[in-house]
């Protein structure tokens, strides 16, 4: 048997968690010391002692932990020590503020990247890859058919869409995650097509990237006790959970689309029952894990989050040292159970399985 | 191929259907006769053939994409939808927006039809030249001719709305028109008939069929409130074989399946004893497969799976004729002396069919060599709802799925409009059973796991019974998908077998002796009726009970 050097991070009930500097990242537990990649609600959970994040990102966590949560915030690349751990958050290009989670101990060098993207979002600032000897990747879309078409073709569909909508008098309707997707929307669309209006939760995280000095273009909020909305011009985004509520019924006839990753594939569109999906992600696709991989010029990668049994073996055909990374999530995320490729507005994590036999082998790190 | 891919996907998304009828007009008025009549097949569900293995796509898919066979395996149990997997796995072509296309007859000669019966080699290199040219949605619907599996999310009646806008002609027109299409080829100067205003009706075609809605409550005091005076109705066996209608007209005979697929190939003697009939004449009624019982014993019906050993060949060669032979039960004259007949009510036109067709069908005395190929279909007699309901307890014993009810005034309708024509079936057999394994669905389930492996108790080991699929809830299916996930005990390929915890209640039209199963029995049709959340895998049935089932009624 090798002589194995300790793991800098390794998964345990509250989630990843750092011994040697007593601190956890993504807690899904309330914890003493969070170290925070972004502020979904997978990822960040009230209640915890003392969060840490990237500086970009700290009004938007504000928003979703409450005023009396304690957040540190660091600039990206500025190195901080944690009980004698050094820990530096760098751009992962998810959403606002969404950070890599480099941790440097004894010479060893880990990072979790918690979620990420390669594409350019004009809402966020743009991945930078970092070095390092392990690296834990996410793989929510770790299958080859998920490879991204360029932003600006999917923003012209979205506007060819609006546009037709428009001349047809029916209200257009997208919906993405309050937070992230539905603003880099806003930022994508053409404005002059008519006007954006929001739901009251994705307007709160747009005040929140507004505050934190994103531009956006102008975007009316639903007037409360409102009874009808718009004339028919207007392009709504709206969180999924108001499918099947009364509130779409706002904006009289309406055509319906959703932008995610996961409406690449044709039979998850159709069961989502809306008429247009359109190929927006927040997360890397595979050529992107790959490249990610790649340029981390890890020795060894653990895969989490998604299709993590798929992309693992992969990389091993390929002669890297990988393996899936168990946690509370399950293998691949079930696209009906994420509602989104992010978590629901909710609290559970998309497709979180009752604990139990899963726990167990939630504890262990593979060999 | 540009037009017809974007009409795909315009019919795929587009959720009225004003918008998809639109679609269709816009697509038949911009495009070419020969694309158009290809197009129309393609929409009516005309049969498609092969021309390239999914096996062999996949390994060159495999080949071109640089990645492991397992891994393309893996997408398409994500994907469900195996043209849909190539077709975004391939890299994307270059230059595929800008390279000029050719229509969509033009496509499917080139590309489909001029591969089909060519060398491997020759096959790869048109099929990587042509992904080469697609852009990836157009690669999907390009893959489906390909392999002879485009389905297009168009009823029938709606593309003969369309073409009937186009001709200016009334929709029954057209669909009457369309009639044929199914069994063969269309071209161009077809396709310009189907639009003529006027055109001497093509006398080959069959009629529309006239279908039956089922009852909506089985016991014989529901259907007595609901249907009225016993004495209105006609009764007679619901036979367990293929519809067809024969058409005899002119100097030739052309037999119809309710597909619509011209079948003339498969059942060449009923062929011939239709010659026999006078010319204007066309019968509805059954294919029946009979069999002998035993060396000495009588005739005996078959069923639908040893009927449809044979209803699916273009030619049916001399040794399935004997082992498989066919009758034509009918009950229905819908055309006499060259006049339509279906205004007529049914006692009047039953009158008539006793003329046209003597010979009444009895299992005992049916055959090839004793008594001919073409009977009559034979009347229920009961004087009341109470007696027919007993003599549709025999349904099961006579090899029938129950009684047909139709209105004695009744004419003959099209499409399924309800009131006049009831099916009244037995009830199904039933067993609580076992979830053991459980596959990923394809279309609208990819991902999700919905195709179900259930078994039932042998002693204290629990052995394979039945596949199953429909029958539940789409929110019971991801339940349950989410259950499967948690109690995977090993995985092969997209199969993953689950530890006991589901209970399904399975319904099934009988049960056969199998090799298929470990069980040493078959069940048929099975379908879930319904998630028994109440029961545990203890509770579930036994092999036993099916046993005594098989002894029962077979």
């Amino acid at each position: 048997m090798s002589v194995r050097l300790p793991h800098l991070l390794e998964v345990t009930d509250s989630g990843l968690y750092c011994a040697a500097g007593g601190f956890y990242v993504d807690p899904w537990r309330r914890v003493e010391r969070a170290v925070i990649t972004h502020a979904h609600a997978d990822h960040a959970r009230p209640g915890c002692g003392r969060y840490l994040c990237a500086a970009p990102g700290k009004t938007v966590l504000r928003t979703r932990m409450g005023g009396n949560a304690t957040i540190d915030a660091v600039r990206y690349g500025a190195p901080t020590t944690i009980n004698g751990v050094t820990v530096s958050l760098h751009p992962a290009g998810h959403v606002l503020g969404s950070a890599q989670v480099r941790i440097e101990h004894r010479g060893e060098i880990w990072v979790a990247t918690g979620d990420y993207k390669l594409q350019a979002d004009p809402t966020c600032a743009g991945f930078e890859p970092v070095a390092c000897d392990v690296l834990i990747t996410e793989s929510t879309f770790g299958l080859p058919v998920y490879r991204w078409p360029d932003p600006a073709l999917v923003a012209a569909e979205i506007n060819a869409w609006w546009r037709a909508n428009r001349d047809a008098g029916r209200t257009s309707v997208i919906l993405a995650y309050a937070l992230g997707k539905a603003q880099r929307l806003a930022a994508l669309v053409d404005p002059e097509i008519g006007p954006i209006v929001a739901h009251g939760a994705v307007m709160k995280l747009v005040e929140a990237y507004r505050a934190s000095g994103v531009k956006l273009p102008p975007i009316d909020r639903v007037p409360p006790r409102a009874r009808r909305v718009g004339n028919g011009r207007a392009l709504v985004i709206a969180p999924p959970s108001v499918l099947g509520g009364s509130w779409l019924k706002l904006f009289g006839e309406t055509s319906l689309a959703v932008a995610s990753g996961w409406m690449t594939v044709r039979g998850i569109r159709r069961r989502r029952g809306v008429e247009q999906g359109f190929v927006v992600s927040d997360h890397a696709d595979f050529p992107g894990l790959l490249a990610a991989v790649e340029a981390s010029g890890a020795r060894r990668v653990l895969v989490t989050h998604g299709f993590a049994d798929v992309l693992a073996r992969y990389l091993r055909d390929k002669g890297l040292d990988a393996a899936p990374l168990a946690t509370r999530f399950t293998g691949e995320t079930p696209p009906d159970a994420a509602g989104d490729e992010d978590d629901h507005d909710g609290d559970d994590p998309p497709a979180a399985v009752s604990d139990g036999d899963q726990a167990d082998h939630a504890a262990r790190l593979p060999p | 191929m540009k037009h017809f891919t974007a009409l795909y996907w315009q019919l795929d998304a587009a959720p009225r259907t004003q918008d998809k009828l639109a679609a269709l007009v816009a697509y038949f008025a911009a495009v070419t006769p020969a694309d158009a009549a290809c197009a129309v097949g393609v929409l009516c569900g005309a049969r498609q053939l092969r021309a390239v293995s999914t096996a062999l796509l996949r390994q060159w898919a495999a080949e071109e994409t640089g990645l492991p066979g397992w891994l393309v395996e893996d997408a398409y149990a994500h994907v469900g939808d195996l043209a849909e997997t190539l077709a975004l796995l391939l890299p994307d072509a270059a230059s595929a927006d800008a390279a000029p296309r050719a229509g969509l007859a033009e496509m499917i000669a080139t590309t489909i039809h001029a591969i089909r019966d060519a060398e491997e080699a020759r096959k790869r290199e048109v099929v990587t030249a042509t992904w080469r040219r697609l852009a990836p949605r157009e690669r999907i619907v390009w893959h489906k001719l390909l392999t002879g599996g485009l389905r297009v999310g168009v009823s029938r009646t709606l593309v003969a709305r369309a073409l009937a806008e186009l001709a200016g002609v009334e929709p029954a027109v057209m669909t009457h028109r369309l009639m044929g299409v199914a069994g063969g080829p269309l071209d161009a100067d077809g396709f310009a008939r189907l639009l003529a205003p006027e055109t001497a009706a093509d006398d080959r075609r069959p009629y529309p069929f006239f279908l039956a809605a089922a009852v909506d409550q089985p016991d014989p005091a529901a259907v007595a409130t609901e249907l009225g005076p016993v004495e209105a109705w006609q009764a007679e066996w619901k036979w367990d074989g293929m519809r067809a209608q024969i058409v005899r007209r002119g100097d030739d005979v052309t037999l119809w399946s309710r597909g619509e697929e011209l079948v003339n190939g498969a059942f060449p003697e009923i062929v011939a004893a239709a010659a026999l009939l006078p010319p204007g004449t066309v019968l509805d009624g059954e294919l029946l497969a009979v069999g002998r019982r035993g060396p000495a014993g009588g005739l005996a019906l078959l069923g639908f799976a040893a009927l449809s050993k044979r209803a699916g060949r273009r030619t049916a060669p001399k040794q399935i004729l004997t082992e498989i032979p066919a009758v034509f039960v009918a009950y229905d004259l819908v055309e006499h002396g060259g006049i339509d007949l279906r205004p007529q009510p049914l006692l009047h036109r039953r009158r008539v069919l006793e003329a046209v067709v003597p010979v009444c069908f009895s299992a005992a005395l049916a055959g090839p060599t004793d008594g001919g190929v073409l009977f009559r279909s034979p009347l229920v007699e009961a004087d009341s709802w109470e007696a027919l309901a007993v003599r549709r307890a025999e349904s099961r014993s006579r090899g029938v799925e129950g009684l047909m009810l139709k209105r004695r005034s009744s004419v003959y309708g099209t499409g399924r409009t309800r009131g006049d024509w009831w099916k009244w079936k037995i009830e199904p057999l039933e067993i609580d059973a076992v979830l053991l394994y459980a596959q990923a669905g394809h279309g609208r389930r990819a991902g999700l796991h919905s195709d179900y492996t259930l078994g039932v108790w042998d002693g204290d080991k629990l052995v394979t019974i039945a596949k199953a699929y429909s029958g539940l809830a789409d929110t019971e299916i991801v339940e349950i998908d989410r259950i499967v996930r948690t109690t995977t005990l090993e995985r092969h390929g997209p199969v993953r077998i689950c530890r006991p915890t589901l209970v399904m209640q399975l319904a099934f039209e009988g049960v056969a002796a199998s090799t298929r199963h470990k069980s040493g029995v078959a069940v048929r049709f099975p379908r879930i009726v319904r998630w028994r959340r109440d029961k545990t895998p203890a509770e579930a049935g036994t092999l036993a009970d099916l046993r005594r089932m098989l002894a029962q009624f077979s």
